[in-house]
């Protein structure tokens, strides 16, 4: 099967419906992209396709053919992931980091969307889990970017 | 004695100069490490076997420096802060600095021969040290200095990275210095600096990890890749004490795509594939028999945390002190107002975000080389060796940076991956990287044990006047270091341990075994006793008519620091008003107020609640936080953001719950945990009392769930004396 994963075409021989989280992790050999539940719980494994965060460990491989998929891995290749990032960094966002791939991506499909988005679409879209508590921090880093 | 006695007898050992030593020599660089010993030769191992890489600082001719934290890196910021304390003293800014973990064994045992990662110890006991490290370096850079220059020592002075010579105007940048400074001896007591020329220390540098953390470029043990390696997965059994009888479609799972074999293991079947995916597709696909074998803990069949919970709740058997004044019995028996309650905590998961995983290689001179996440090195590394039939010296470690823990990686026995890891590899030949999934991890994790405390007090018009609780259960201290009841700080910490003045009191533990196995979670004991000890003596304010805030600020009259903490905590949230009020936004709101005193911090917590639709919600927390001195306020401020995040977490609806023997939870859809909607705004105030450094990322945990439980009761009049809140019905 032919996957579009950050801007190349790889041609990748998995079983259809294996998650994407693990084919990028195993066949592409991206680890930036988290495995925390596998069960579209906590959202460590967010990765942009079309433009939508979207949990990849439920998000059979199949699926997603012929879509563009973007991980943490070229998050800055755009303006808003590049200030997504700078704001992260700034705010000194992640403690352990494990979640924070997601974090990011999460935050930058949110800006792309909605650059100046309103708490509720915050809500909406800045679901993922953080164990070591850094939310306040995630939305400080967000309206940063938002603000800006 | 405990651990702090210990630790402190081993400090001020002076750095040692191994620049000349071993494979380091000929680098150019200045290396120190400690003068403390190796920990003690065992057997037949001699010193040539002791681990090759010993130094904890290395000064390059580059200028830059190699620090070894003997502390891990988990979103603590250790790293970081131990770069502030040695580039302090050395004159190097901390930018200059790359740190990574030290390796097990050598002298990077600085608690007394070992060292961990937890009890919020790592700032506060390598603080000293590598003081004492920085400022030995400093003094040989300048000895080099004023050597090649032909001036005493005492006329130079140094700015960052730079030795000068204030009346020639020579200079000259550490870097060009290691050369000579490493044939110099190590002085012994090199001058410390006047903490109020700090130049770093206690300043709010930025995290050194924070941008590979923002891009997807910090590894952790889940993302290790070692040539040549297999994948597993694996099932455990539903209970210790199972053990695979057979797989009975064996041939099906070892035909599927990328198996490589399918493995039995003590209470475990694990697959073996080319990738995770496919070993954990084929284990879920298996069919598996269990039989009932051998465990240390087995787990009964009809084991349940409800009954385990009465159980406790009607536990009789000897009271072990732990803590006594004056006479409670006499006192209660005397009393006018006595009132009695039971207060118990669940189960509750680590739940780092991280799954546990090992991976395991043997080499072809039998040596085996493992890379996992641990808090504790060195223990870790007799386990494996004895998991594998080698000598410590056999084993090289490779700790990785941890997607979180909160004391999920210190050895547990059955909760670690590494003796499968070590089973697998040997048993497939090949390296093998073994991945629990998140189901497993919840299977096997060491919770917090379920917690259970008796309350009688005495309250008079000034206050409680008598004070006798019964903590009954078993703490991690007695499990896994076998501390006997009442000398087991874990089991009865934040109800032992209190600062509050009672003239008569009376502490001691039941000891109860707990059929779990159980752990170390964020806080430990405090994490679920501060909860009742607070929500206990709001209740004898409100027996004796008393303002809780009030009560518990004249029963701190004989501690200024305590007094002032609380103080502190009023202030900030604007003076106390424990409600209930309309807030802006129309809800109806109150607040509620806690202490604790953790790991050498003092802690007071004000939490403001309002109730929606049925449930509790936090708006607020304010701590008022004493380490006595901080090293970098930033970090301690995420570290009480992530302590208010945990504590809330746990308050609000974290369960562990057991039934026929079986977590009933295998995952984060079943044991929730906090979201991001349910995070309270947190306003933090340092105070630094100048007392002995204590620990920072604990401390701000223990006095949130009961700062918000007493809210809840001041709102709605219900008393909550069983965690979490969403079991209870607040419609
Ligand atoms: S790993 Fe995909 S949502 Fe948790
Ligand atoms: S930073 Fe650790 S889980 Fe979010």
């Amino acid at each position: 099967m032919q996957l579009n994963i950050n801007g190349a075409t790889h041609d990748v021989d998995v079983a259809p419906d294996t998650p994407l989280l693990w084919v990028i992790r195993e066949e592409l050999g991206l680890t930036g992209t988290k495995y925390g539940c596998g069960i579209a719980q906590c959202g460590a494994c967010t990765v942009m396709i079309d433009g939508v965060a979207t949990r990849s460990c439920v998000t059979p491989a199949d699926s997603v053919s012929g879509l563009e998929i973007k991980t943490i891995e070229t998050v800055e290749d755009t303006e808003v992931g590049r200030r997504v990032v700078e704001a992260w960094v700034e705010n000194e966002v992640a403690q352990c980091g494990y979640c924070q791939s997601g974090q990011v991506l999460a935050a930058t499909a949110l800006l792309s969307d909605i650059p100046t988005p309103t708490d509720a679409d915050i809500d909406g879209a800045m679901t993922n889990l953080c164990r070591c508590g850094t939310y306040n921090k995630i939305r400080a880093a967000l309206r940063s970017v938002s603000e800006a | 004695m405990g651990v702090l006695d210990q630790i402190s007898r081993r400090l001020g050992q002076a750095p040692v100069n191994v620049s000349r030593r071993g494979f380091l020599a000929g680098s150019g660089a200045l290396v120190l490490a400690t003068a403390l010993p190796l920990r003690p030769v065992r057997g037949q191992e001699t010193a040539a076997e002791a681990p090759a890489v010993e130094a904890f600082l290395e000064l390059r001719p580059d200028g830059t420096a190699l620090l070894r934290s003997p502390f891990i890196e988990g979103g603590q910021g250790i790293f970081t802060a131990m770069a502030q304390i040695v580039g302090e003293e050395l004159d190097l800014a901390p930018e200059n600095f790359s740190v990574e973990i030290a390796p097990a064994g050598g002298p990077f045992g600085i608690m007394g021969g070992y060292r961990l990662t937890g009890g919020s110890m790592s700032t506060r006991t390598g603080y000293p040290v590598m003081r004492q490290l920085g400022a030995a370096a400093r003094a040989m850079l300048v000895e080099a200095a004023a050597q090649e220059w032909g001036v005493d020592a005492s006329e130079l002075v140094t700015e960052p990275g730079v030795v000068v010579h204030e009346g020639s105007g020579r200079r000259a940048a550490y870097g060009d210095l290691a050369a000579a400074a490493m044939d110099l001896p190590v002085p012994a007591e090199p001058a410390l600096k006047d903490p109020a020329d700090f130049r770093w220390i206690g300043s709010a540098l930025p995290r050194m990890d924070v941008r590979a953390k923002s891009t997807g470029r910090q590894t952790y043990a889940i993302d290790v890749e070692v040539e040549g390696m297999l994948l597993a997965a694996l099932r455990h059994a539903p209970r210790l004490g199972l053990t695979p009888a057979a797989v009975t479609n064996r041939t099906e799972i070892e035909a599927m795509r990328g198996v490589h074999s399918v493995q039995m293991l003590d209470g475990a079947v694990a697959v073996v594939a080319e990738k995770f995916w496919q070993a954990r597709r084929a284990i879920d696909a298996a069919e598996i028999d269990w039989t009932e074998g051998e465990a240390q803990w087995p787990m009964p069949a009809d084991f349940s945390s409800a009954g385990f919970r009465d159980t406790l709740a009607s536990a009789t058997g000897e009271v072990v002190e732990v803590e006594a004044a004056g006479d409670a019995a006499g006192t209660l028996e005397a009393a006018e107002t006595v009132i009695e309650a039971t207060y118990d905590a669940p189960y509750v998961a680590h739940g780092q975000l991280e799954p546990p995983s090992a991976t395991a290689r043997f080499n072809e001179d039998g040596t085996l080389d493992l890379w996992m996440p641990c808090q504790a090195p060195e223990m870790f590394v007799g386990a494996a060796a004895a998991a594998a039939g080698l000598e410590a010296s056999q084993i090289t470690l490779h700790q990785q940076v941890l997607g979180g823990f909160f004391g999920r990686h210190f050895l547990y026995a059955t909760a670690n991956p590494f003796p499968q890891a070590i089973a697998l590899a040997k048993a497939v030949g090949r390296p093998v990287k073994l991945i629990w999934t998140r189901e497993e991890d919840f299977l096997r994790d060491a919770p917090r044990p379920l917690g259970l405390a008796r309350f009688r007090g005495a309250v008079g018009p000034d206050g409680p006047t008598a004070l006798q609780v019964e903590v009954v259960g078993e703490g991690p201290t007695q499990r896994w270091y076998q501390a006997p009841p009442g000398q087991d700080p874990s089991a009865t910490e934040g109800i032992s341990g209190k600062t509050y003045a009672i003239a008569n009191t009376h502490i001691g533990q039941i000891f109860h075994a707990n059929p779990a196995v159980i752990g170390y979670w964020r806080a430990v004991g405090h994490s679920m006793h501060d909860f009742m000890y607070e929500g206990f003596l709001d209740e004898l304010a409100q027996a004796g008519g008393l303002d809780p805030f009030e009560m518990r600020l004249s029963m701190l009259s004989g501690s200024e620091r305590h007094r002032t903490l609380l103080e502190r905590v009023g202030e900030i949230s604007g003076g106390w008003t424990p409600g209930p009020f309309e807030a802006e936004d129309g809800t109806t709101r109150a607040r509620g107020v806690a202490m604790a005193s953790p790991f050498g911090s003092e802690a007071a917590v004000i939490a403001e609640v309002s109730v929606d639709g049925g449930e509790v919600r936090v708006h607020q927390v304010w701590v008022a936080l004493d380490p006595g001195q901080v090293v970098n306020p930033s970090t301690v401020e995420a570290q009480v953001q992530s302590a208010v995040a945990l504590g809330t977490s746990q308050t609000l609806v974290e369960e562990l719950v057991y039934e026929n023997g079986e977590p009933t939870a295998r995952n984060f859809d079943m044991y929730p945990i906090l979201r991001p909607d349910q995070m309270p705004q947190v306003h933090t105030a340092i105070v630094e009392s100048g007392a002995p450094m204590g620990g920072v990322g604990e401390p701000g945990l223990p006095a949130v769930g009961p700062a918000i439980v007493n809210a809840v009761a001041t709102l709605t009049g219900q008393r909550i004396r069983s965690l979490p809140l969403s079991k209870h019905d607040f419609g």
